[in-house]
């Protein structure tokens, strides 16, 4: 539906940023950023507080301009002047806050703004989408006709991302998604978000948790000062990500490391 | 054991998968789930029923005259003006906002019909037109002024009140009052005229067969579509119950007068605010504005028409009223949509359920709400209680329906529910 003629294979580059940079006043949020999401992968944005990983998601979401450099997305260059353009082309995104109406149901809020037929709005037939699209992303929700109120945070979470499926977007950014969620609701979001891989999508995942990035992640983008520094796969080692994100090889997690390491050599 | 092979030989409905979910089958579950709404803080319609049964009561040992047919009859004529003005309010209220200059609104339409129709001799339709035409310039101010310059809609109205107030007078002149002629059909439409009986009771049985009809149909569709659905049983009490009080109330009122006209334009708009407000996605918009502005946005509803769309509809609704208050009083005068009028239709809305928070409320609300206002405004008149009083006692009336509200939003929340 967003893609209109062209059907992406596994592995086209969807989206590639060239020289992005974005201004507030004096400050400078991003400069001179570079990225590539190609269908069906999995890429994960990283970087301290303030490193611009928010800045970035709200340019691509189309609720920041940027001051300078190129979005090609399919190819062709665009612009993405509101958040309603970035849905229409088939980037969704979901936001920290998640932003679900808790006074309407799941149904509603799945089809928040997308309703099917407006002057007459079908609600068996949105009832069966939104049960169909829960069950293949296997999410369990008890009951699609409860007010979100009542629905705990990985649930939450789970219907924001499912959401974002709806228009069966190409690329899908997650903000966070598990910043709020314990253990096993983690490793069920963790799992979401393979699936949604799986399904042919490009994925954009920003996460402080070196441990999820690294259990989903095919390239890890790392950010520092609203700048690149370096791209790594997901076998690179914790101390080579915090490093690029600290910008420094010396602190107290590199040195922890290199204890251990040590104290291996000396048992051998 | 014929039921259990039934069950073995279906496959699994879609919405029945989870085990954790209890379901309410049939009457009982129906009136169970009832129940744990309530409790949870739901309370819907429940303090409208409780309110107006307490009311006849007490105002009936007070005086008889109370629930005379004819004063029913009355009270329905009363109700309908300030009901439409509440109408409007319903959705402004949704959306959290709140326009506190409907009364002058109103005051100001009834102004414009005096001096437009009576005075400059202009066909009564277009007068009613450049009223609504008024009324919708209005709201576009409103939602503008919210829009563009996130001015709180309760500045932006106060200062609309005392705006529309002046105009008023300023059109009314020197004179202050305008009688409109008591021979005409607007006049005859808001003092006179009846449905004739056989409409009403028609009118009556409408609700409870389309309660019926719609719950086939309904059911039918979300079987095909492997969704469970309510048993029979369960609509067939709703359509009964409906029908038998809505065939008393109208056999009451037949031993009086009958039902007003001016009633049943009230009730058909609300009608067909409600079915705009639960069925089409302008309705869906205005709840997920009023739950959640920043969300709504963010899935690409246009929010800025949306608050536009809601200030107009209330200050036309507004101005309808005003319209009909007009017609009621046979006179446009200085003090029309003065005084309580403001306040009235704002707790009407309140009192049937909307809540002043946004995102929680619907177009019947108005209506119930405004027959408990009514009734107790129409009570004090005929124990003859000046007018200081019943200020007093609709203000406090007012007052506890808020507190409901907080109360049951507080108690919403603690039951995770919004």
């Amino acid at each position: 539906m967003a893609t209109g003629a062209q059907i992406p294979e596994k592995g086209d580059v969807l989206l590639r940023l060239q020289g992005i940079g974005k201004q507030f006043g004096a400050v400078t949020a991003l400069d001179d950023i570079e990225m590539e999401v190609r269908a069906g992968e999995v890429v994960a944005l990283v970087g301290d507080n303030g490193a611009g990983k928010s800045t970035l998601v709200k340019v691509l979401a189309g609720v920041h301009q940027p001051s300078s450099g190129v979005i090609e997305y399919l190819g062709n260059q665009v612009t993405l002047d509101t958040p309603g353009k970035a849905l229409e082309m088939g980037i969704a995104t979901v936001f920290q806050d998640l932003a679900l109406c808790e006074n309407l149901d799941v149904v509603a809020n799945l089809f928040l703004g997308h309703e099917i037929s407006p002057w007459r709005m079908d609600e068996v037939q949105m009832e069966v989408r939104a049960w169909t699209l829960l069950q293949e992303l296997a999410a369990r929700i008890p009951s699609v006709r409860e007010p979100i109120a009542s629905l705990s945070g990985g649930q939450r979470q789970t219907v924001a991302i499912a959401r974002s499926l709806l228009l069966d977007p190409n690329i899908i950014m997650l903000d966070e998604p598990t910043a709020a969620l314990g253990v096993a609701q983690t490793a069920e979001v963790l799992n979401l978000i393979e699936r949604v891989r799986d399904r042919g999508h490009g994925v954009i995942l920003i996460s402080h948790n070196m441990e999820d990035v690294r259990a989903v992640a095919d390239r890890i983008v790392v950010l520092r000062l609203g700048r690149n520094n370096g791209v790594f796969t997901a076998d690179a080692t914790h101390e080579e990500l915090v490093a690029a994100i600290t910008g420094a090889s010396e602190n107290s997690v590199s040195r922890r490391a290199a204890r251990k390491l040590e104290a291996m050599g000396d048992q051998l | 054991m014929t039921q259990e092979q039934n069950n073995i030989g279906l496959t699994q409905q879609l919405d029945r998968a989870d085990s954790r979910v209890r379901h309410d089958e049939g009457l009982t579950g129906a009136l169970r789930a009832f129940y744990d709404q309530v409790r949870s803080g739901d309370l819907g319609m429940l303090p409208v029923f409780v309110g107006l049964f307490l009311i006849s009561i007490v105002f009936s040992v007070l005086n008889p005259v109370f629930l005379a047919p004819n004063n029913l009859v009355n009270l329905l004529f009363d109700a309908a003006a300030v009901g439409l003005i509440s109408l409007g309010v319903v959705c402004v209220l949704l959306l959290g906002e709140i326009d506190l200059s409907i009364g002058s609104m109103s005051g100001l339409a009834s102004a414009m019909t005096g001096v437009l129709w009576v005075n400059a001799g202009i066909a009564l339709p277009f007068t009613i037109a450049a009223v609504l035409v008024t009324g919708m310039l209005v709201g576009l101010v409103y939602g503008f002024l919210r829009n563009r310059f996130e001015m709180p809609s309760f500045v932006a109205t106060l200062a609309g009140l005392l705006t529309l107030l002046g105009m008023q007078l300023y059109i009314l002149g020197p004179t202050g009052s305008i009688n409109l002629p008591f021979t005409s059909p607007l006049v005859r439409f808001g003092q006179i005229l009846i449905m004739p009986a056989w409409l009403s009771y028609m009118l009556a049985v409408l609700p409870g067969a389309m309660i019926i009809f719609g719950g086939i149909r309904t059911g039918q569709k979300r079987r095909a579509a492997n969704l469970s659905a309510s048993g029979l049983s369960v609509t067939l009490t709703k359509a009964l119950v409906l029908s038998v009080a809505l065939v008393f109330a109208v056999y009451y009122l037949e031993k009086g007068r009958g039902v007003p006209w001016m009633f049943g334009a009230f009730t058909l708009l609300v009608v067909v605010l409600n079915y705009a407000l639960t069925r089409t996605k302008w309705g869906r918009s205005m709840f997920a504005v009023g739950g959640n502005a920043e969300a709504a946005r963010r899935s690409g509803i246009n929010v800025k028409a949306i608050r536009l769309s809601a200030f107009m509809i209330c200050s036309s609704l507004a101005a309808l009223g005003g319209v009909f208050a007009a017609a009621r009083l046979a006179s446009a005068s200085q003090q029309a949509g003065t005084g309580d009028v403001n306040l009235n239709a704002i707790a009407a809305a309140v009192i049937g359920g909307t809540s002043l928070f946004g995102g929680r409320g619907s177009a019947w609300s108005a209506l119930l709400g405004v027959l408990v206002i009514m009734a107790i405004s129409n009570g004090l008149t005929l124990l003859n209680l000046s007018s200081s009083l019943r200020y007093m006692i609709t203000g406090a009336v007012l007052a506890i329906a808020v507190v409901v509200d907080s109360l049951a939003r507080r108690s919403r929340a603690s039951h995770g529910r919004a």
